[in-house]
């Protein structure tokens, strides 16, 4: 199993640890993953998420090659931009979710950990298949170390630490700084729907970094704690922010997850194809929010109508602490994804009432 | 370290239960919630409910799992722990106080001497 350069930090501060994308990671500390949720939306959470992988592709045909591969429109893309893609099979399905940033030379594509191989090798084959010999593929996630820094208070902190102004940078941007004199690539990007960074920088300055900003939240007054995977998923779905294997898969169409917004249908790229033809079909079943009451409802469970008919399956679904919520995400035929619409989900045997409700659960305050 | 209550009994799936006059009170140890995490969501059963000992009575859910919770002896519940639907982290912050979770009253008695004492139970506890 795979271990990250702050594992023994982990491991010190009492983290409960489980493997995931092969790696094993902390899943909480002992603050507990509902406050380690709470902190981050009221000051600043701190993230390893090295096992995310990062792939970097160069040369003279790198533009015009991403631009193919992936959905978004990238082409528009300055030296310091950053967007949100997908990368589709020719079936018009999810292979990936990913972060694509513009920097100068290079497209910096950060990709999901557990389909970084399988992304790798589509990116590898699609190039060998269009004999782009002037496109260079390649694995930085070796020599890079990732993390988060993400909660309201994240870029006082990181203004504070860093050689220049972090709070210049617009969402969705990124530039080279450095953070505690270690050189990073600083992106003002982030899964939890808080404002914040993500940092990506030589993987030998992992704990320094880690420990240095911990220590600079304490030092300037600015509550910063270390966050577990449990969190950053509830973090994340209460922002509606998807996790590939749950609302985007191999088997669901970003139209029906709601991604039609990242298909640049003006512009060619694999699945574009599938995508107008399902959009001409029509989806048969749409992602929604519902809010359940009566425990929590957890992935595979079934929804059902208020008649009892099954109409669908839970995702993803957990305690949501901000929006003190049990809910979940589920895929359902259209006529019942309406906002308000009654349906039940199934927990353990027990039909349970939910009630279609309106996504993301969660609106930080720097977009309200 | 997690704490132990020294005028409790104990099971091996562990729950607790203590003597409250005729009645007995049961709920989860602290090593248990510090295992589980985060508790989020308690189901309790009716009261009025005859239950057998090792019969499931209800279910503590976590961030991450669900789990059953089984009764430490045969009785019939009188009482519930209401406060764990508006707040069932106090199951987290007081196992053997405010996160009781049902009081019954025990139709055979007996079974009590059988269950771990508070010794017993820190030990098995102490090897997972």
């Amino acid at each position: 199993m795979n271990q990250t350069r702050l594992h023994a930090w982990h491991l010190a501060a009492g983290a409960k640890m489980a493997t995931f994308a092969g790696f094993d990671m902390p899943i909480s500390y002992p603050l507990g993953s509902v406050e380690e949720h709470l902190v981050t939306r009221r000051s600043v959470g701190l993230f390893d998420i090295d096992h995310m992988g990062q792939v970097e592709v160069t040369g003279p045909g790198a533009d015009d090659f991403v631009s193919g591969l992936v959905s978004a429109r990238v082409l528009d893309m300055k030296d310091g931009d950053a967007r949100y893609s997908l990368l589709l099979n020719e079936e018009g399905t999810v292979i990936d979710d990913l972060f694509i940033y513009r920097i100068p030379g290079a497209w910096w594509i950060v990709v999901n950990a557990s389909n970084k191989e399988e992304d790798l090798a589509w990116m590898a084959a699609r190039a060998r298949e269009r004999k782009r010999d002037d496109v260079v593929i390649e694995d930085r996630s070796e020599e890079t170390y990732m993390i988060a820094v993400q909660g309201p208070r994240a870029i006082e902190l990181l203004d504070a630490a860093s050689d220049s102004s972090i709070s210049a940078y617009p969402r969705f941007s990124s530039g080279r700084a450095r953070v505690l004199g270690a050189p990073c690539l600083v992106g003002r990007t982030g899964y939890t729907g808080e404002d914040g960074v993500e940092l990506f920088f030589p993987a030998a300055e992992a704990e320094r970094l880690w420990t240095g900003l911990l220590a600079e939240g304490g030092k300037r007054g600015i509550e910063a704690a270390a966050i577990g995977l449990a969190a950053r998923d509830s973090l994340r779905f209460e922002a509606g922010m998807p996790l590939h294997g749950h609302e985007l898969s191999q088997s669901i169409s970003p139209l029906e997850a709601g991604f039609k917004w990242a298909c640049d249908l003006e512009k060619e790229f694999v699945g574009k194809g599938a995508v107008e033809k399902l959009a001409a079909a029509g989806v048969s079943r749409k992602l929604v929010g519902l809010s359940v009451q009566g425990g929590v409802p957890r992935e595979g469970f079934e929804v059902q109508d208020e008649a009892g008919r099954k109409v669908g399956a839970v995702v993803a679904g957990m305690f949501c602490p901000t929006a003190k919520l049990f809910a979940a995400n589920a895929f359902v035929e259209p006529a019942l994804a309406k906002s308000g619409t009654a349906l039940k989900v199934v927990i353990r045997g027990k039909p349970a009432p939910a009630v279609v409700v309106k996504r993301p659960l969660y609106v930080p305050a720097y977009r309200r | 370290m997690s704490s132990i209550d020294k005028n409790a009994r104990y099971r091996s799936s562990h729950e607790w239960v203590r003597k409250d006059g005729a009645r007995i009170v049961a709920g989860i140890s602290d090593h248990a919630q510090g295992a589980l995490g985060d508790i989020v969501f308690v189901e309790l059963p009716e009261v009025g409910k005859t239950l057998k000992q090792g019969e499931a009575f209800g279910v503590v859910e976590s961030v991450k799992a669900a789990s059953d919770v089984y009764m430490p002896m045969s009785g019939k519940v009188v009482a519930v722990n209401e406060a764990l639907a508006g707040d069932p982290a106090l199951v987290n912050k007081e196992p053997y106080a405010g996160g009781w979770f049902i009081a019954f009253e025990p139709t055979a008695p007996a079974e009590w001497e059988g269950l771990l004492t508070p010794e017993a139970y820190e030990t098995e506890a102490g090897k997972e």
